[in-house]
C-alpha cells in the first residue's frame, strides 16, 4: 500500500482570514506518478501545492510523504523540490552556482558535486551554459535551469507550479513532451499544477480537477473526458453539449432519463445517482454525426439546421440548431461536409452509449 | 530658423538629449566643475602674505601637507570616523529597512515617512540635541550619576570621537534607509522561497540570497554616507572637542583665520582623492565578499 499512498493528503483545509482556499481535501498520490492539479485560477490548486512544499501549513488535516508525517516540517527540511511559476533563478549567481545552490547543503565532495551538476545540465540539454546569468537566458532555458536545480537535489517529489505558463505555444508543446519523458526516465513523483486542461490531459497519469477549494474528480485523463462525474468537470474538460434532463426512474445501473427535446431513454450510469439528483445529459461533439438524409440505423436521430461551421484543419466544427434546444449543438467531424453548408437542413445521429448522465453538483 | 531647429531636433537624437540635459549641465559646470578646477589651480600657488598669492605653479603645498604630521593624521582620522559612521549607520538602518520591506504589509510609505520625520528639523538643531543628551550635565550622565552607577560624568561621551560618530550616524540615517529599503523591497519573494525549498534556513537564505541582492542599496548607502561625512566640519566643531577634530576643521581654518588658501586647497584635494580611493575600495570589497558568501 505504501507505494499507492506515497503522498497522502488527509482532510486538508487552509483558510486565509475569511477565505477558504482549500476545503477538506483528501487524495493519495502513488510513487512515480505524474499527477496534475487542474482548475481555474483561484480554485486552490496552488495553495495545495504550497502546502505540499511546506510554504503554507494546513489549517486542518495532515500531509505525509513516503510514510512520514510532514505536516509541520518546514520547506527546507522536506524531501520535495519546486519549480516556480516565474522560475525564481537567482539573478546574482551564474547557472552553475544556481544548480549547486541546494547541493552546498549536502556533505558531498566537490567532484561529486561537479558530476551531479554536469549530469543535471546534460539532462535538460544545456551543457555549456554554466557561466551564463539568468538575464542571458530565454524563458525556455530558465525553465530548464529551474528544473535542473530542483532535480539535482534528487527529491522524492517534484512540485511544478504552472511551469509552462509563460512559454509560447510551440515551445510549451515541446516542453510538455520533454517533461513527460524526463519524468519517466527519472521516475520521480511529479505533482503538476496547471489551469490548462489540454496540458494536464496530455502529460498526466491522473488528473485532479479542483474548483472552489475542493477536488471534484480524480481520474486518468481519458476517463475524465469520457466519464465526467459532475457538471463542472464535464464543462471544464473539453467541449460538451449539455441538455437539461430529468430522472424518471432508476433500476440499478440503468437510469431512465427524460432529455429535453430528445425524449425519454434508458442509459447506463457510471456514477452513483439517486432519484433526487439534479442532472443534465452531456454529449461530446465527436459523438454526434451529421448527414444530409435520414438513416434508421441509430438510436437517436434529430433534424436540425446548420447555423455555423468553423474549420480547424484536421477537424471541422459544425453548429446545428435543433428545435426545442436553446444552444445550437456542437459536433466535430473529420470528414468533408458533402454538400452541407450554413442554413442547410441536416440530420444528427447519436448513439445511446455516448450519452452521459452528469450530476449538477 | 524655426524650420531649421525643428529639423535639427527631430533628426538628431543626441541634440535632443543635450538640449534636455543643458539646464543641469550648465549648473554643474558653473557650480561644481569650475570651483573644483579653481581649487585645484589654487593648490599649486603660494601664499606670500596676508593679501598676496604668488601664482607660480609649485608642488610645495603638497610637500607641506605631508611634511607636517598633523595633516596626514587628521586626514586619517577623518576617514576613520567616517568609516565608523558608515558602519554604525548601516548596522542600525539595515534591520529597519528589512523590517519595512518584508514584514510591513500595509502603509509602507507611512513607515518610511515616519522614519525620516526627525530629519525634517534642522541639522544644527539635531547636533545640539545630541549635546543635551551626551553633555557632562546631559541626560545620560545625569541619569547615571543620579542612579549611583558613576561618581563623576563619563568624559568620553562628549567632545570625543565617539560623540562625532554617534551624532553623524544619527544625522545620516534617513539617507541610508531609503536606498536600503528600495533594494530590499525589489527582491522577488519567490527567490527566498526557492532558497528555503533548496534546503537553506532563514539565516542561510539571508546571507546567500537577500543580502547579495540588496548590495546595490548597501553600496549606495555607503557612498551616500561616507563621502559627505568625511568633509563634515559642523559636527566635530560642536561635539568633537580636540580629540574629535577632523581635517575639514583644519581646512576651514586655513581658509579663515590661518589664511593659507593654497595649503587649504591642497588639503581639500588630498581629501577628495583619498575619499574617492577609499569609496572605490569599499565598494569593490563589499561586492567580492558578498559573491563569495552566496
Amino acid at each position: 500500500m505504501g507505494d499507492k499512498e506515497f503522498i497522502k493528503i488527509s482532510n486538508v483545509s487552509k483558510n486565509f482570514d475569511e477565505v477558504t482556499a482549500v476545503d477538506n481535501v483528501s487524495v493519495n498520490i502513488a510513487k512515480g506518478e505524474f499527477f496534475s492539479l487542474l482548475g481555474p485560477s483561484g480554485c486552490g490548486k496552488t495553495t495545495l501545492l504550497r502546502i505540499l512544499a511546506g510554504f503554507e501549513y494546513p489549517s486542518k488535516g495532515f500531509v505525509s510523504i513516503d510514510n512520514s508525517d510532514v505536516t509541520d516540517i518546514p520547506a527546507n527540511l522536506r524531501p520535495t523540490n519546486m519549480v516556480f511559476q516565474n522560475y525564481a533563478i537567482f539573478p546574482h549567481i551564474n547557472v552553475k552556482r544556481n544548480i549547486e545552490f541546494g547541493l552546498r547543503k549536502e556533505k558531498i565532495s566537490s567532484e561529486e558535486m561537479n558530476q551531479r551538476v554536469n549530469d543535471a545540465l546534460k539532462m535538460v540539454k544545456l551543457e555549456g551554459y554554466e557561466n551564463r546569468f539568468s538575464n542571458q537566458l530565454s524563458g525556455g532555458q530558465r525553465q530548464r535551469i529551474a528544473l535542473a536545480r530542483a532535480l539535482v537535489k534528487r527529491p522524492k517529489v517534484l512540485l511544478l507550479d504552472e511551469p509552462l505558463g509563460a512559454l509560447d505555444k510551440k515551445l510549451r508543446e515541446e516542453m510538455q513532451i520533454e517533461l513527460r519523458n524526463l519524468q519517466r526516465s527519472v521516475g520521480i513523483t511529479f505533482v503538476f499544477v496547471t489551469h490548462d486542461q489540454e496540458e494536464a490531459m496530455t502529460m498526466s497519469d491522473r488528473v485532479a480537477v479542483m474548483n472552489q477549494g475542493k477536488i471534484l474528480q480524480v481520474s486518468p485523463p481519458k476517463e475524465l473526458y469520457d466519464f465526467p462525474e459532475n457538471l463542472f468537470v464535464g464543462d471544464f474538460i473539453g467541449d460538451i453539449n449539455l441538455l437539461e434532463s430529468q430522472i424518471s426512474s432508476i433500476n440499478g445501473k440503468k437510469v431512465k432519463v427524460l432529455i429535453n427535446a430528445l425524449g425519454e431513454y434508458e442509459l447506463d450510469s457510471h456514477t452513483v445517482i439517486t432519484q433526487n439528483d439534479n442532472v443534465v445529459t452531456g454529449i461530446r461533439p465527436k459523438s454526434i454525426s451529421i448527414s444530409s438524409n435520414e438513416t434508421n440505423q441509430s438510436d437517436i436521430q434529430v433534424k436540425g439546421k446548420i447555423t455555423n461551421t468553423s474549420f480547424y484543419g484536421n477537424l471541422t466544427y459544425v453548429y446545428v440548431s435543433v428545435e426545442g434546444i436553446e444552444k445550437p449543438l456542437m459536433l466535430s467531424t473529420a470528414e468533408s461536409l458533402q454538400g452541407l453548408s450554413v442554413n442547410s437542413d441536416c440530420y444528427l445521429t447519436i448513439s445511446l452509449k455516448d450519452i452521459r448522465i452528469i450530476k449538477k453538483n | 530658423m524655426k524650420k531649421f531647429l525643428r529639423k535639427l531636433f527631430s533628426k538628431h537624437e543626441n541634440v535632443r538629449a543635450y538640449a534636455l540635459l543643458s539646464p543641469a549641465l550648465i549648473l554643474v559646470i558653473l557650480a561644481m566643475a569650475s570651483p573644483l578646477l579653481l581649487m585645484l589651480v589654487t593648490s599649486f600657488h603660494t601664499q606670500v602674505s596676508m593679501m598676496e598669492i604668488d601664482s607660480t605653479l609649485t608642488l610645495d603645498r603638497y610637500a607641506d601637507f605631508f611634511s607636517k604630521p598633523v595633516y596626514p593624521t587628521l586626514l586619517f582620522r577623518s576617514i576613520k570616523i567616517s568609516f565608523l559612521v558608515t558602519l554604525v549607520t548601516l548596522l542600525t538602518t539595515y534591520p529597519l529597512a528589512y523590517y519595512i520591506a518584508f514584514y510591513v504589509k500595509k502603509n509602507k510609505m507611512l513607515w518610511i515617512v515616519l522614519m525620516t520625520l526627525p530629519f525634517w528639523t534642522s541639522y544644527l538643531l539635531r547636533v545640539f540635541s545630541w549635546r543635551v543628551i551626551l553633555g557632562h550635565k546631559g541626560v545620560i550622565n545625569s541619569a547615571l550619576m543620579f542612579s549611583g552607577a558613576i561618581d563623576e560624568p563619563l568624559s568620553f561621551l562628549i567632545y570625543s570621537q565617539t560623540a562625532v560618530v554617534l551624532t553623524l550616524a544619527h544625522a545620516w540615517a534617513a539617507f541610508a534607509i531609503l536606498p536600503l529599503y528600495v533594494s530590499l523591497d525589489k527582491i522577488d519573494k519567490s527567490l527566498l522561497e526557492a532558497s528555503y525549498d533548496l534546503g537553506c534556513s532563514k539565516f542561510q537564505t539571508f546571507w546567500r540570497v537577500t543580502f547579495p541582492l540588496s548590495l546595490p542599496g548597501v553600496i549606495g548607502a555607503i557612498l551616500i554616507i561616507f563621502i559627505p561625512t568625511v568633509g563634515d566640519y559642523v559636527t566635530p566643531q560642536l561635539v568633537g572637542g580636540t580629540d574629535g577634530r577632523m581635517l575639514s576643521n583644519m581646512i576651514q581654518s586655513l581658509f579663515g583665520r590661518a589664511n593659507n588658501f593654497p595649503l587649504g586647497a591642497a588639503s581639500a584635494v588630498m581629501m577628495l582623492l583619498s575619499v574617492s580611493f577609499v569609496a572605490l575600495i569599499v565598494t569593490y570589497i563589499t561586492k567580492k565578499v558578498s559573491l563569495r558568501m552566496s
